[in-house]
């Protein structure tokens, strides 16, 4: 439980909510048919190669993270009402262990001022929920184990990968005992109502819903430095201003990447101008105030019950889980990987099931996606391979040779 | 237009290519095309144009007896024969095209290939038009070498692309070596990649005549492809040396090689000196059914080109035979083509890879044609045809002004 939280019951006050997540995956090198039974190592592509690593882990810490935790450690220093919410999957915080220790201190300082609440979710940033429940928990310990150990908190509110989202999240979410839970405020589940209150997640008894907004948020996180948006030039006073003239609302779920602040928007476009002024502009009225996801589930009454049968995630036009599962290379590559759990825990061979683990990152499947590539929207295709069929053929090749380990150990899959 | 082949009296591409381009440019309304071929014989399935033969004094009828690479026989009127060898060959067609023209009225020339850019550099010294050249392959990519090739062809070929107003290359790949080879300038070389035309494809129907490959295909066994001729530039025997580490990880892979060329009996030595004789089964040159039912029965069509200045058989696979592909990063098929796999001409560890994930991995290939076809229907000769259409544009305004 962060320290900070407060349990005061409703406010009169409306606030900013901003929850920022933090993910990179071990990506797999070129593994080839000639390494599989010969090379278990999956995850060390050389450093000029676009899957190493190492090399995006530099990039994006010099670019993006050492830069915004300056910026955002200045912040909480100048506004003692300014706070916000992180999530850090497993897999960043043992890269930046790695090859960035002054990052990872740069967040770790961020935590020590008592107003950064840290969100839980699965350490290996998978989509084990919908493949296997035990591991899921397993995935949810392991980071929560991780979190302790690196800022000495314990998360008190969920995210699932991808923001994937569905009323059996909600329910495992809540008889865990966490406070809060975080979803996409997409408007088919919303229908006539806004993102900017908090919701009760249907069949759930405790457990509140803060939903993303995602307009406004996406002002910031896609359309930030697009000359071709309306909105452009996005400055923090008129974006203080929209957020103050809507009278109803009390919170505003500013959810997006972390990455968002240097590399998906670069420093030039203003980007870190804009974070730096936001509280400045947004906390000269005196109603106005900022909340980690927590505080803002305890802070508000719950306006309404959010029945969400299908899951949803914040992908995407279609909001739902194709860009990982959307194909039959992806879903033929998910569901072999998750075959393979029982006997690969079964070998009590921590190396190779923390190998298997990473192979359920769910950016593996995300590469393998087709819709982007195939509509010629280069662009719409992040990814460190030329084609999504380069990155099945790595996967497929290393889950070779897990099947190859757990042979050599005698298990025949 | 001067050209050297039109199906069906061609001995690979550059005909299909010639054939389909004209079709397209014929539908544009400011162009007439006749189409000048060195052999006389008659092109019924040709409406859109006019194909007229280079017929010289004295011979009275031309048997073609093998590909634009051999010699050529004349059967004379009196039903002498005389043997020709290629250089003779065009020399007789250039004569013929200069006599020809004297009777015709035309803004342009527009050349194939190196057969023809002799005759086509005559016309411009007789009647001072604008000249095009048109690339489909260069004398160093045919012979698998840089710088190498024929020394007269070579001689040919950079000195009519000096002299020419224009040159077109049907591929990057194809305009770097033709940079690469001659030195020719950049920007006077414009890039107009082959296509082709879905709605005329005739896909494979029935039952495949690859009778035995397909009941194997029944007991689990996968198929891997190639098409085309038996050459140095085509790569057959790194796809051979990389079969072998595809069957020694995958046993149930059969590989289906449909050409001839000069290679032929050295590939059959050399799959059984690699000890994969009875997984590779070579037919000779194909037409018709059995040749689109080769593209049918596989699972996977592989060309491993050194060099390849397009390499339509690609698309004629995806197109005809609903089969994936794998080119070479060398090829012109390569920059038009997204959803394929591609591998260096060099790097038979990764071919090797990459067949073997298609083979044992059936999403893959499934993903693969899924999304190639859809690539495939939008294909046209159209784009090519208006960017050409252009181009005559620009020389006929120069040659006003």
């Amino acid at each position: 439980m962060n320290s900070t939280v407060r349990k005061n019951t409703v406010t009169d006050k409306k606030a900013i909510v901003l929850y920022l997540h933090v993910h990179q995956p071990f990506r797999i090198r070129h593994y080839t048919v000639f390494d599989t039974g010969v090379d278990h190592v999956y995850f060390d592509a050389p450093f000029e190669a676009g899957p190493s690593n190492e090399r995006n882990l530099k990039k994006i810490a010099e670019k993006s993270y050492l830069p915004t935790n300056a910026r955002l450690l200045k912040m909480l220093h100048e506004h003692p009402q300014f706070k916000l919410s992180l999530s850090i999957t497993g897999t960043i915080l043992e890269q930046l262990e790695a090859w960035s220790p002054e990052a990872l201190e740069s967040f770790r300082e961020l935590v020590q001022t008592g107003r950064v609440e840290i969100v839980a979710e699965t350490y290996h940033h998978s989509l084990a929920f919908f493949y296997s429940r035990e591991e899921f928990e397993a995935q949810v310990r392991m980071h929560a184990e991780k979190i302790k150990k690196v800022f000495g908190v314990k998360p008190t509110a969920f995210r699932n990968t991808e923001f994937s989202y569905n009323n059996d999240l909600a329910y495992w979410a809540d008889q865990a005992g966490y406070k809060a839970i975080l979803a996409e405020g997409w408007d088919p589940i919303l229908g006539w109502r806004s993102p900017n209150y908090v919701y009760r997640p249907a069949y759930t008894k405790n457990i509140r819903l803060l939903m993303k907004n995602y307009r406004l948020s996406d002002d910031i996180a896609f359309r930030f430095g697009d000359r071709n948006t309306p909105v452009w030039p996005l400055t923090a006073e008129k974006f203080a201003r929209w957020l103050g003239d809507d009278q109803n609302a009390t919170n505003f779920d500013l959810f997006m990447d972390y990455e968002t602040f240097g590399e998906h928007q670069w420093g030039e476009s203003g980007i870190f101008d804009f974070l730096e002024h936001l509280p400045r502009e947004w906390l000269t009225n005196r109603h106005h105030t900022f909340m980690t996801v927590t505080e803002a589930a305890g802070s508000f009454d719950s306006k309404d019950e959010i029945d969400v049968p299908t899951t949803i995630t914040w992908a995407d036009t279609e909001r739902d889980l194709s860009a990982w599962l959307g194909n039959s290379m992806q879903t033929n590559a998910i569901e072999a990987l998750y075959g393979l759990r029982d006997d690969v825990l079964q070998t009590k061979d921590l190396t190779l099931i923390e190998d298997w683990r990473k192979l359920t990152t769910s950016d593996h499947f995300y590469y393998m996606c087709t819709k982007y590539f195939n509509d010629g929207d280069i662009h719409a295709y992040f990814s460190p391979y030329d084609t999504p069929y380069d990155a099945y053929m790595n996967f497929m090749n290393a889950y070779h040779d897990i099947k190859f380990r757990l042979a050599d150990k005698g298990v025949v899959v | 237009m001067l050209g050297w082949e039109l199906p069906p009296y061609n001995s690979g591409g550059l005909g299909v290519a010639c054939l389909q381009l004209c079709k397209a440019l014929s539908k544009r309304s400011s162009i007439d095309i006749e189409f000048i071929v060195p052999y006389r014989e008659r092109h019924d399935n040709i409406d859109f144009m006019r194909v007229s033969s280079a017929t010289p004094q004295g011979v009275a009828h031309i048997m073609r007896s093998g590909t634009v690479y051999s010699s050529y026989k004349y059967v004379r009127e009196d039903g002498t024969e005389e043997w020709l060898n290629i250089y003779d060959q065009q020399a007789l067609y250039e004569q013929a095209v200069v006599s020809m023209i004297k009777s015709r009225q035309f803004d342009i020339v527009h050349a194939h290939d190196w057969l023809t850019f002799r005759a086509a550099m005559r016309v411009k010294e007789k009647r001072g038009v604008p000249v095009i050249l048109h690339v489909h392959s260069v004398e160093a990519d045919r012979a698998g070498v840089i710088g190498g090739g024929n020394a007269m062809v070579r001689e040919i070929e950079g000195l009519s692309m000096l002299l020419a107003d224009r040159v077109i290359a049907v591929s990057q790949h194809t305009k770097n070596c033709i940079i690469r080879e001659y030195g020719i300038p950049p920007d006077k070389i414009e890039v107009v990649h082959n296509s082709i035309e879905p709605s005329d494809a005739v896909t494979s129907t029935g039952e495949n005549v690859y009778h035995y490959l397909d009941t194997m295909k029944a007991h689990g066994y996968r198929v891997v492809v190639n098409v085309g001729r038996l050459t140095i530039m085509k790569g057959l025997p790194s796809l051979l040396r990389a079969a072998k580490e595809v069957v020694y990880r995958a046993p149930k892979t059969l590989f289906l090689i449909v050409g001839s060329g000069e290679q032929y009996y050295e590939l059959i030595e050399l799959a059984a000196d690699l000890g994969i004789g009875a997984n590779v089964l070579f037919t000779e040159f194909q037409r018709g059914k059995r040749w689109r039912d080769a593209f049918a029965i596989g699972d996977l069509f592989v060309m491993p080109s050194v060099s390849e200045p397009f390499g339509l058989t690609a698309l004629e696979a995806v197109g005809y035979g609903n089969t994936p592909a794998l080119v070479t990063k060398q090829s012109g098929v390569s920059e038009v083509l997204r959803n394929c796999l591609k591998v260096d001409n060099w790097d038979i560890d990764e071919l090797a890879n990459q067949i073997t994930a298609v083979v044992q991995h059936d999403p893959l290939r499934d993903n693969l044609i899924a999304n190639a076809r859809r690539e495939y229907e939008k294909l046209s000769w159209h784009d090519a045809s208006e960017k050409i259409e252009r181009l005559y544009g620009q020389h006929l305004a120069g040659a006003a002004a």
